[in-house]
């Protein structure tokens, strides 16, 4: 083996989209020395596809908003699964971080009088989504990413160096975590440009790198989002949970094919978008379930009246949280209510002027234009489910982001238990600056615990990793020669079909046998080429990370035996109270299987269930949990 | 189904690399960037192309389509001059690291000379007010993907290899532009004149104002007629409006 390039610091943070970046600042302004790796560009991270805005109660449009509604509201939408002290540092946390934000450089879309604009969205009380025009995520990744600079810019002030304290390892892989007994002691990565290795030696590792929906064919995902952090921590020791769950954003587009599952914000309908099916029916008055029928209008005149006087109407159902949209429509178009393509219609330009609608929706009038042919101000548009987020990843330590091994830790969409069975809209940009912050002060603070006892790094370890990561060069000695592109596309059809929006026992079960063929064949991948900058090479790595991650999102699936949130059971189609309490935790077995287990979530602290009525808990909680409330 | 297009495609790096031919199934709707993926997992699986979100938001897949500078993914095959050959290349102004994938660190070590925001001194996280009109201009240089086509596309930097140094090019002083333009940008309170660095740091006097940059602009960001000629404005009252001439001289004093 050739001599591996050896770095050192203190945090490694891999990925660099929100949540690694807000980690980074943090670790970096905490006087720590901070490597980001990511996959791709720096400023270039899913983080950007974004559009709605981030959810936080600044009260800047409706002054009744504080961080006890938001709290609710996360509950409710997560079907009260939710981790609820994640929860609830979410809610009290969020405005500080939106308004640092501003001190970074951010511009946020304005009030009347100067403050940073709120809007509506789906589950949120009041309007609550700061936001740029339907790019919030591109403001977002950019802020962060020029305080980053900022930062740099100080340190070449004080060193001459601009990356003396804080690095961007752009377009670099991590493919191992290496442990000194139970201690994190560094990561493996490689240079996609070159292929070359290079070793990280650091105590701390903070995982950032998102979700998993490149495991399914219709998605909103970027080709990034592999699993990689969820693999990274199984394979290292830590425990996932909530894997079950995963969101199918209720409006992707639908044509033409090659676009399918692209983004078609929530904000369409908190700006006043309506959907319909062929008949011309506003479908979704019939689909508001009992436990939201308080919130939601019932007559379109009410619906209609909201938008302008919210306080003494109810909300339009178009706003309810996302996995009830995505199981109406796909309900509609099951029962050939759908369009030509397949989708329902989501209209805004006999809602909207359309001038109002370019200044709203740019992002969406111009994809819509230079993608479909379609203008969104004189025609509706065609959409349906997408895959587009999991709520399930890293099990952590609400405060500190710390995984169950030491010296790792987790933010952002690749941690666990913020959102409970389902995200609303909004929580995940604010999710990503709360959480990786906290994490960055975590990791910071697990350091300066070591003292001088770090751990240290084996060169063995190092030789093992480094020669998994090239095995598919064909060194590894296998027999077949399957194509990564090939295996790719049947993993994807294969979740969608069978662990997709709606599923059943014997699909998942068909499911988790094609996975493990699939698994199987995976040993066998062989790529051409060298190792310059190798797609096929970069797919077989990822490869390896989705098949884990589809791995538990079926073994948990299949052990729900209910519906809650975005986890929909046609065979078990109703919420069981006793499931509401249970957290299913998978672990990875030395075999190279993944294990799920039972664990009890910690009973709610009684002042956060004394925010919601005794009524509405009564539909989540069973009555021994409530005790005397009820 | 599909019809039958063919591809020509640079492959190779730095030094060496050439032309290749692929004829591949086109269907209806497809952008190039559907394409280039249909070649790599049918035909050259090792083809190196850049790419992230396939909608126009991350500006990844930057690249040459029939000489333009164009996004990969934003472009739809049908609005290409039907049968005849689609000539896909890398960004000329960048060294090439393979195929289609090009070396952009250029612009972050640019971006890095661009003095951040400072925020104002006195003002708590909060406590920012903004009217919507005065932040509009600021907004719209933020749209910007950082695709860099237009850095490849300007002129001052495609054909003068040694310009590069001196010339932050169009995205950078847009940057320049943007924070210029900030309402509650404080660098002038800490001795940073943004107009004067544009000049002399970051290369402003270079822009001839051709308008190229604004023409590939995914965005449509009109970089020159609200980012470039305003801050040109700028910085000519400063440098003859005498008022400001005596000020200066009476601080260096």
């Amino acid at each position: 083996m050739t001599e591996i390039e050896q770095l050192s610091y203190d945090v490694i943070v891999i990925g660099a989209g929100g949540a690694g970046l807000r980690a980074a600042i943090e670790a970096r302004e905490q006087g720590k020395k901070t490597a980001i790796i990511s996959k791709s560009l720096f400023g270039k991270a899913h983080t950007v596809m974004a559009e709605g805005g981030c959810a936080a109660s600044m009260g800047n449009v409706n002054d009744k908003d504080n961080w006890m509604v938001h709290f609710g509201d996360t509950m409710r939408g997560g079907k009260f699964l939710n981790n609820w002290r994640m929860a609830e540092l979410h809610a009290k946390e969020a405005p500080d971080r939106v308004w640092e934000l501003e001190t970074y450089g951010a511009v946020f879309d304005r009030t009347p009088d100067g403050k940073i604009s709120q809007r509506n969205f789906g589950g949120h009380t009041y309007p609550r989504l700061a936001h740029v025009g339907d790019r919030t995520g591109l403001e977002l990744i950019r802020t962060l990413q020029q305080k980053i600079v900022s930062l740099q810019q100080e340190d070449f002030a004080a060193t001459g160096d601009y990356e003396a304290r804080i690095k961007v390892f752009a377009e670099c892989t991590v493919t191992d975590l290496t442990k000194d007994g139970d201690r994190i002691s560094g990561a493996l990565a490689y240079w996609r440009e070159s292929g070359r290795h290079l070793v990280f030696e650091a105590p701390a590792i903070i995982l950032a790198t998102g979700g998993i929906g490149k495991s399914f064919k219709v998605t909103s995902n970027s080709w990034e989002y592999t699993g990689d952090g969820h693999a990274l921590a199984l394979r290292a020791g830590a425990s996932l949970i909530n894997m079950e769950f995963i969101q199918f954003h209720p409006t992707g587009m639908v044509w033409p094919p090659s676009v399918k599952g692209i983004l078609v914000t929530e904000s369409v309908r908190g700006d006043g978008g309506v959907l319909t099916n062929s008949e011309g029916k506003r479908f979704m008055f019939d689909y508001i379930p009992d436990v939201f029928k308080a919130q939601y209008a019932t007559t379109e005149e009410e619906a209609d009246r909201w938008y302008t006087d919210a306080d003494n109407n109810r909300r339009p159902p178009e706003l309810l949280p996302r996995d009830e949209v995505a199981r109406a429509i796909n309900s509609e178009v099951k029962a050939g209510r759908g369009t030509p393509h397949g989708g329902v219609y989501l209209d805004v330009s006999s809602r909207l002027k359309a001038e109002v609608i370019i200044k709203k929706l740019p992002s969406m009038h111009h994809q819509f234009k230079e993608l479909a042919d379609v203008d969104i101000t004189k025609e509706p548009m065609e959409v349906g489910p997408t895959c587009h987020y999991v709520m399930g990843g890293v099990e952590v330590d609400p405060d500190t982001g710390a995984a169950s091994v030491d010296g790792l830790f987790a933010a952002g969409e690749c941690s666990g238990g913020m959102h409970g069975s389902n995200r609303l809209g909004g929580n995940s940009l604010s999710d990503l600056l709360v959480f990786g912050r906290r994490a960055g002060a975590g990791a910071a603070a697990y350091v300066d615990s070591l003292g001088s006892q770090r751990p240290a790094i084996s060169d063995d370890d190092v030789q093992v990793a480094a020669r998994r990561s090239v095995a598919a060069f064909g060194d590894g000695g296998q027999e077949g020669s399957e194509n990564p592109y090939t295996l790719h596309q049947e993993l994807q059809q294969t979740m969608n079909d069978l662990v997709g929006i709606i599923r059943k026992e014997e699909e998942i079960q068909e499911a988790l046998d094609k996975l493990e063929g699939l698994k199987a064949r995976g040993e066998q991948v062989v790529v051409e080429g060298h190792r310059q900058f190798n797609p096929g090479w970069h797919l077989a790595l990822d490869l390896r990370n989705m098949l884990l991650v589809s791995e538990c999102v079926a073994k948990a699936a299949i052990l729900r035996t209910e519906s809650r949130g975005g986890h929909t059971r046609d065979d078990y189609p109703t919420m069981d109270a006793e499931w509401r309490h249970v957290l299913l935790v998978c672990t990875l077995n030395a075999d190279g299987t993944i294990d799920v287990e039972r664990q009890e979530q910690i009973p709610v602290r009684n002042d956060l269930l004394d925010l919601f009525e005794s009524d509405e808990l009564g539909k989540y909680f069973t009555t021994a949990e409530l005790g005397g409330r009820i | 189904m599909g019809n039958q297009e063919h591809f020509r495609v640079w492959r190779g790096d730095d030094e060496t690399g050439d032309f290749v031919d692929y004829d591949v199934e086109v269907n209806e709707g497809e952008v190039v960037l559907d394409i280039i993926h249909r070649i790599q997992a049918t035909q050259a699986p090792d083809l190196a192309v850049r790419w992230n979100c396939k909608a126009g938001k991350c500006g990844s897949c930057s690249a040459e389509i029939n000489g333009r500078p164009r996004l990969l993914c934003m472009t739809r095959m049908s609005t290409l001059p039907p049968g005849e050959p689609i000539v896909v290349t890398p960004m000329r102004t960048f060294p090439v690291i393979r195929d289609l994938v090009t070396d952009v660190s250029f612009n972050y070590e640019k971006a890095r000379e661009v003095r951040a925001f400072v925020p104002p001194e006195g003002v708590a996280p909060g406590d920012y007010r903004m009217q919507q009109v005065d932040v509009e201009r600021s907004q719209e240089f933020r749209k910007c993907i950082e695709c860099f086509l237009c850095q490849d596309t300007c002129h001052v930097l495609r054909d003068h290899e040694e310009n590069k140094p001196a010339f932050a090019g169009p995205r950078f002083l847009m940057r320049v532009a943007e924070l210029d333009m900030h309402p509650l940008d404080a660098a002038a309170e800490q001795g940073l004149n943004r107009k004067e660095a544009a000049q002399d740091e970051h290369g402003l006097g270079f822009c001839n104002i051709t308008k190229c940059c604004s023409e590939v602009c995914p965005e449509h960001i009109k970089i020159t007629d609200n980012a470039l000629i305003p801050l040109k404005e700028r910085v000519v009252d400063l440098k003859f409006d005498p008022l400001i001439r005596r000020k200066k001289r009476a601080r260096r004093a």
